[in-house]
């Protein structure tokens, strides 16, 4: 019998390695798959953006002799003592608990070596992180681990987290192999048990009662500390204007590609909306109110260069935020420690099981052997550095644009590389003067 | 004579400023503050030993995040009173809206008449009374900590439960995820009379029954999913 020509092995684009792993995964476990970090899937993103830099018409500053400031002023609006900060980059909101005391002080070292802020997360404060930190925000969840008015009051800013945008409408889960003694301690509960974060704040329901959660918090602190509002990529336009009305001084919005120490894969992957897709919907909102530059506005989600940080800027940001770069300028998922990756069934740029406690490189763990490896001086010189090229990346940028503050770049400035950028950015396609949806076309 | 703070002629920024100076102080001296008009944060963030009377009922967040003081509504306290309190007494004479003690790491939360839903959410070792009744899903996610009710519980009492222990003397209309009674041992009873000495109700030990958590769900198990 004649052989039948055979066609080449095919593989399904809809069922692909990727998705019967975990079909398979799934049918094994009987569980969800759990994960730390931001989503991974390709989204429009400030790659698809670029700046036009200076031409006749536009001056640029000469780039090491004209000054170009990069200083900003988050909680001007209501707080008597705003936070002033040296660099538009902040260091994002993580708990201790998800990471390790040494991880935690080389934030503060390094957020305060570049002159910036650094957070608290889900778990309360530490006196290594308040000692390390010369501008600390307090985070105030859902969960209240760790609250009490003696840290609201040694804070140097308050952050009411409504949502992140890795689980906008998500709560947490520590699991419990990493609530050590302390962890549990710090959060009332017992050794070893999983710890379940809430999704909405105990005692408010709505942007009416927060308003009045704001007043207490402010009244607790003497109207002194800054209240910033942290939202997840949801409904920019809407809770943008919603946390105004609520008193907030400062808006930090955070899209899908911003990371959680630990929450559902499918929840990181399919809910929330870009970083990219959800500055534009905030600024309207700022602008619409005339509150644009008044409260600030501060956007985390997939910042890694100083190019994201000028983009950002561009689209009417005040600061960024960094949470999981942060990480990986202190050691997260460095390739020397490529073999205990493989051992761990992952490799290097992919270990997001955080959740676990087994970080090799001593940072989302509470593991003591772990937690040594990672040096919080020499961390947080890492990290310093890291802030500073970002800023001075940004800086060469501005000025190429003839700006003599990163503030002043403007969206005027830049063009998109895809109608999908172009669209969420409202910027134009590259080699055109229109946008998905301008008026007039 | 205390002194007297008139909310009709004085702003709440001036009157908490002036209440959490004198805590601050360690005076220990009482003061009355007439004309609440439902004011909403009063007497919040109070950090020191003071005596402190409300002569009608408050709005939101009264004696939000106490330390100390000894505060006496003497009327009915709006959602969130007690929140986050650390230590210290907070008397309601009257009801209690919803969230009453959320979140509460000390102290006393005394409310003589009914709690709304949501008392004691989250709580975190603070000891509430209630004389009354209590809404539904209170004591929801409570860490640590005593709730005592003297009437009625509502729905889903204690869902989600840590180790929170509470103590009902009427009916439960229902109990939450993994709240399940518990026996009533002599250590048990011993708590209990201190906390009712404490708040002045006039009530047996004998005549309630215990709830905690089973802790079933301290930790994830796929054969628990139903529950969650």
């Amino acid at each position: 019998m004649d052989k039948t020509p055979q066609t080449l092995p095919r593989q399904s684009w809809t069922f692909s390695n990727e998705i019967n792993s975990e079909i398979r995964r799934a049918a094994e476990t009987g569980i969800y798959d759990i994960r730390g970090g931001g989503a991974k899937r390709r989204v429009p993103h400030f790659d698809d953006l670029l700046f036009l830099g200076a031409s006749i018409s536009r001056y640029p500053l000469e780039g090491y002799r004209e000054r170009c400031d990069t200083s900003v002023t988050l909680g001007t609006r209501f707080a008597k003592k705003p936070i002033e900060l040296k660099i538009p980059i902040t260091i994002a909101g993580m708990s201790f608990g998800s990471l390790s005391a040494n991880a935690k002080e080389a934030l503060g070292r390094g957020a305060s070596a570049a002159g910036t802020s650094t957070t608290t997360g889900d778990g309360g404060m530490t006196n290594e992180e308040r000692g390390h930190s010369t501008q600390l925000v307090y985070q105030y969840l859902p969960s209240r681990y760790g609250m009490n008015p003696d840290d609201l009051r040694r804070a140097d800013a308050i952050e009411v987290v409504v949502g992140q945008g890795a689980k906008p409408g998500g709560g947490g889960m520590l699991l419990g192999q990493k609530i050590t003694q302390r962890v549990a301690d710090m959060r009332s509960l017992p050794v070893g048990i999983d710890q379940r974060s809430a999704c909405r704040h105990p005692d408010w329901t709505g942007p009416d009662d927060l308003e009045i959660k704001i007043l207490e918090l402010r009244e607790i602190t003497g109207w002194e500390k800054p209240i910033y509002i942290k939202i997840g990529g949801a409904r920019p336009y809407y809770d943008t204007a919603l946390a105004v009305k609520a008193g907030a001084d400062v808006v930090v919005l955070d899209g899908m590609q911003g990371g959680t120490a630990a929450t559902q894969d499918v929840f990181i992957e399919h809910v929330g909306q870009p970083t990219l897709a959800c500055i534009r919907p905030a600024v309207q909102a700022l602008q619409d109110l005339g509150m644009h530059r008044k409260v600030q506005l501060v956007v985390s989600g997939g910042i890694r260069t100083g190019a994201d940080v000028a983009k950002a800027l561009a689209l009417g940001a005040d600061a960024v935020s960094v949470g999981t770069a942060a990480l990986i300028a202190l050691g997260d998922n460095d390739p020397k420690w490529e073999s205990e990756y493989q051992k761990l069934g992952s490799t290097t740029g992919a270990y997001d099981d955080w959740h676990e406690g087994r970080d090799p490189a001593g940072i989302t763990t509470q593991d003591p052997e772990l937690m040594k490896r990672l040096d919080p001086i020499a961390a947080g010189r890492r990290l310093r550095n890291y802030l500073n090229v970002m800023t001075l990346e940004c800086q060469t940028i501005a000025r190429a644009c003839g700006k003599s503050h990163v503030h002043n770049l403007e969206p005027e400035d830049l063009c998109a590389l895809t109608m999908e950028a172009a669209a969420m950015a409202r910027v134009p396609l590259a080699g055109t003067d229109w946008y998905p949806g301008k008026a007039g076309f | 004579m205390p002194t007297q703070l008139d909310m009709a002629s004085t702003e709440l920024r001036d009157v908490n400023a002036t209440l959490q100076a004198a805590a601050k102080a360690q005076v220990n001296e009482p003061y009355v503050i007439i004309n609440p008009r439902g004011s909403h944060a009063m007497a919040c963030g109070l950090d020191g030993p003071l005596n402190v009377t409300v002569k009608g009922s408050t709005g939101y967040y009264t004696a939000g995040m106490n330390k100390e003081a000894s505060i006496t509504v003497e009327g009915s306290a709006g959602p969130g009173v007690a929140e986050n309190m650390m230590s210290g007494t907070v008397t309601i004479e009257g009801d209690a809206s919803q969230y009453a003690g959320a979140t509460g790491h000390g102290g006393l939360l005394n409310i003589k008449g009914n709690a709304s839903s949501r008392c004691g959410i989250s709580m975190k070792g603070i000891d509430i009374v209630v004389h009354g009744n209590i809404g539904h899903m209170s004591a929801f996610m409570a860490q640590k900590g005593n709730l005592v009710v003297l009437g009625d519980a509502g729905d889903a009492l204690g869902d989600s439960l840590y180790e929170a222990r509470l103590f009902v003397r009427g009916t439960v209309k229902s109990l939450g995820a993994d709240c399940v009674e518990k026996e009533m041992r002599p250590e048990h009873l011993a708590i209990l009379k201190e906390l009712l000495d404490r708040a002045g109700a006039k009530a047996k030990p004998e005549e309630f029954k215990r709830y905690g958590s089973s802790r079933t769900l301290y930790n994830f198990h796929i054969d628990n999913a139903s529950a969650y």
